[in-house]
């Protein structure tokens, strides 16, 4: 089995703590990781409305990843995005998100880490209802030891950023942005974890711009973390 | 469109900024939107084969607007021959002129009207009035919407964005029945409306309405009300006009029970509605001339777009509204549209046309919430997004194209690759205190900046060895 990383092209840019966590925890269960070329999926196009931008990227992502089993991304954004291309079957069934992968292909759950914080989940819409990944985040989550997972009051709300809408509504974005950062400074928690880091760089961008000490982390990031 | 709305497009993120400023507002629609919300996600729980249901519904829908011609003029035929009139309009002038004809002609000054978002979408209280005719609205929210000289914020619960105590103080102001001991207490404001309204009910000789269904098969018309003001104006007056968009077709009674199932349950949370009323042309009890409207209205032209049609499904149940964080944060209103949240997001810019609303579209996060819920199953992200770019053809701004363009580059392979070494090399500075502020300065980031700092990125610590 041969698995290709999809970095992502906000995770090439300014996460690679995230592509290398990613490759750390996939690394320490043994999978054969080829290495590609990394293009952007072409996502931001398409949703604000300029799909022919975004052909050239997806034909670029199918072809440099053909001569994998899987693309595994630590993004559930960008995986439920190249699962829509509906006209390219032998792409969509090689996309997982990171969680997906370790659950439901490596079967595990348990994939030997350690973080000794207390951490809440946002659970990201596109988590939930695009690629619809439901509780495995949870499941990798509270298998990690040390970790104390606190529930985020209204976690399934979405929290704002939702690519261009969070410039060209941006009045709108920063009030759904309150609500989500008052949830999360009711729990106790110290570090805000998600699947996906667009979600994670608009919360992140608010808590540092309230001067709060609460910081956000990708989920691959706590499952490569040894402690 | 409707109702007072404003006729120049008023971009939603202007609206929704005013909109945000109300505290009253946000806190009034985040109590309503939860209740309902957890009202219709109780007894959706129950019905084991709710997916099923959706998948039919939609399947329904879908079948039947793939063959609208046949079955609208089965329509036609079978409410024709049962004794009603059928009239045809291709737009809201036709319309309007068509109902005013019918009370000019009956003589007629005040009619009384059931709930009907077809009739606010094409202005007929407005239309009535320039001929001194009264449409007086029964729905209890709708007349708290009248008398404040509002136009509805919620396609099912018109009143949303308003408490009890704003209704009360409006009843004492503006109800003559109204006594000024009255309490917030719900009864006895539905006790104030109703004795009110009783006296309308008797004394109406015509009424509008719109109608939820339309069944070819024998020419039948449905109406599905919580009040039961509706049953008293579709059976009280002499004449009953009803505007129905022909998208309401369904072509046999068998279809009606998936919808009877999916409308209740989704709109109010309820297993079943208190009154489901249905008429096929004349005869019987009730109105001695039963007349129809068949509207377009742009409906044809939606159905005309491959993707665009699904909006058509659409059986204005609102459960899209009360679970979409944007509507919960900005209100109907916002949307400068009778049709508000995220149907309205889409089907306004297609009944309008191209450049219309072009900013709906746009008012989502595409967060799916709407898609879940929708109980005809319209996929509305993606008609969201098929909007969009449809709008980005005739009306986005030439630098937003350039951009767009740059960063299709930008992304590409070597872009990537180039682009990555610079804020690789730049991560110590990104976040740095003088770019935070150098960004306050910026249009677009000025917009990021206002809420948000620029995020710390994390950068992979280079290898020692």
């Amino acid at each position: 089995m041969k698995v290709g990383i999809f970095a992502t092209c906000i995770n090439s840019l300014y996460y690679t703590r995230t592509v290398e966590a990613t490759r750390t925890v996939l690394d320490r269960l043994g999978v054969l990781i080829v290495d590609t070329e990394q293009v952007c999926c072409g996502q931001m196009h398409i949703n604000s409305g300029y799909p022919e931008l975004a052909e050239p990227l997806v034909d670029r992502v199918e072809r440099n990843f053909v001569n994998c089993d899987f693309i595994v991304a630590p993004s559930a954004s960008c995986i439920g995005s190249l699962r829509e291309h509906e006209n390219r079957p032998e792409l969509v069934a090689k996309c997982l998100d990171l969680s997906e992968f370790l659950v439901d292909i490596l079967k595990v759950t348990d994939v030997g880490a350690t973080f000794n914080h207390r951490v809440t989940l946002h659970t990201t819409c596109h988590s939930l209802r695009v690629a619809k990944l439901g509780d495995k985040p949870q499941q990798l989550l509270r298998e990690v030891r040390g970790l104390d997972l606190i529930e985020l009051p209204e976690a399934d709300a979405c929290c704002g950023f939702g690519g261009t809408f969070s410039v060209k509504n941006s009045d709108v974005s920063g009030a759904m942005l309150h609500d989500k950062l008052a949830n999360i400074l009711s729990t106790s928690a110290e570090y805000v974890v998600s699947a996906d880091n667009s979600c994670l760089m608009h919360i992140g961008g608010g808590l540092q711009k309230k001067g709060t000490l609460i910081e956000v982390i990708h989920l691959a990031e706590i499952l490569a973390s040894r402690g | 469109m409707g109702k007072g709305y404003s006729g120049i497009p008023i971009p939603f993120p202007v609206l929704a900024k005013e909109a945000l400023k109300d505290s009253q507002l946000r806190a009034n629609l985040k109590r309503a939107t939860s209740t309902i919300r957890d009202k219709r996600a109780r007894v959706v729980a129950e019905v084991k084969d709710w997916e099923a249901l959706r998948q039919a519904g939609h399947d329904i829908k879908m079948a039947a607007l793939a063959d609208l011609s046949t079955h609208l003029a089965r329509f036609e035929r079978e409410f024709t021959e049962a004794g009603g009139t059928v009239h045809w309009a291709r737009n809201s002038q036709e319309a309007c002129e068509i109902i005013t004809k019918i009370a000019l002609d009956n003589k007629i000054s005040e009619v009384v009207k059931v709930k009907s978002l077809t009739t606010d979408e094409i202005s007929l209280n407005e239309h009535l009035a320039k001929y001194a005719i009264s449409a007086k609205e029964t729905d209890l929210a709708e007349l708290i919407i009248q008398l404040a000289d509002e136009h509805p914020s919620h396609i099912l619960v018109p009143a949303i964005h308003k408490n009890r105590d704003q209704i009360r103080d409006l009843f004492v102001k503006e109800i003559p029945e109204a006594a000024s001991t009255l309490t917030n207490s719900p009864t006895e404001l539905a006790m104030t409306a109703r004795t009110h309204l009783r006296k309308k009910f008797l004394s109406a000789h015509m009424a509008v309405s719109g109608a939820n269904f339309a069944i070819a098969e024998s020419g039948t018309l449905c109406v599905v009300e919580s009040e039961g003001n509706g049953r008293m104006c579709l059976t009280l007056p002499e004449i009953l006009v009803s505007v129905v968009g022909i998208e309401k077709i369904l072509p046999t009674w068998n279809d009606l029970e998936v919808f009877l199932q999916l409308l209740p349950r989704s709109a109010t949370g309820e297993r079943m509605n208190p009154y489901t009323s249905f008429w096929t042309g004349e005869g019987g009890d009730g109105p001695t001339q039963r007349h129809v409207i068949l509207l377009d209205n742009g409906r044809v032209q939606t159905l005309a777009d491959e993707v665009g049609r699904e909006a058509l499904a659409c059986i204005r149940c609102s459960a899209c509204m009360n679970v979409c964080p944007v509507y919960e944060h900005t209100g109907g209103h916002s949307y400068n549209s009778v049709y508000p949240g995220p149907i309205g997001a889409i089907i306004t810019p297609q009944l309008l046309g191209p450049g219309q609303a072009k900013t709906l579209p746009f008012a989502s996060t595409l967060c799916g919430a709407c898609y879940d819920v929708c109980p005809v199953k319209i996929n509305i992200p993606k008609i969201l997004v098929h909007l969009r770019a449809i709008e980005n053809r005739d009306n986005a701004g030439k630098l937003e194209k350039l951009a767009m363009r740059a960063a299709a580059k930008a992304l590409g392979p070597q872009g990537l690759k180039i682009l990555s070494t610079v804020t690789a090399t730049l991560a110590p500075f990104i976040a740095s205190a003088p770019l935070q502020l150098l960004v306050r300065h910026i249009p677009i980031a000025r917009q990021w900046s206002a809420f948000r700092n620029i995020p710390t990125p994390r950068f992979v610590k280079k290898r020692t060895r």
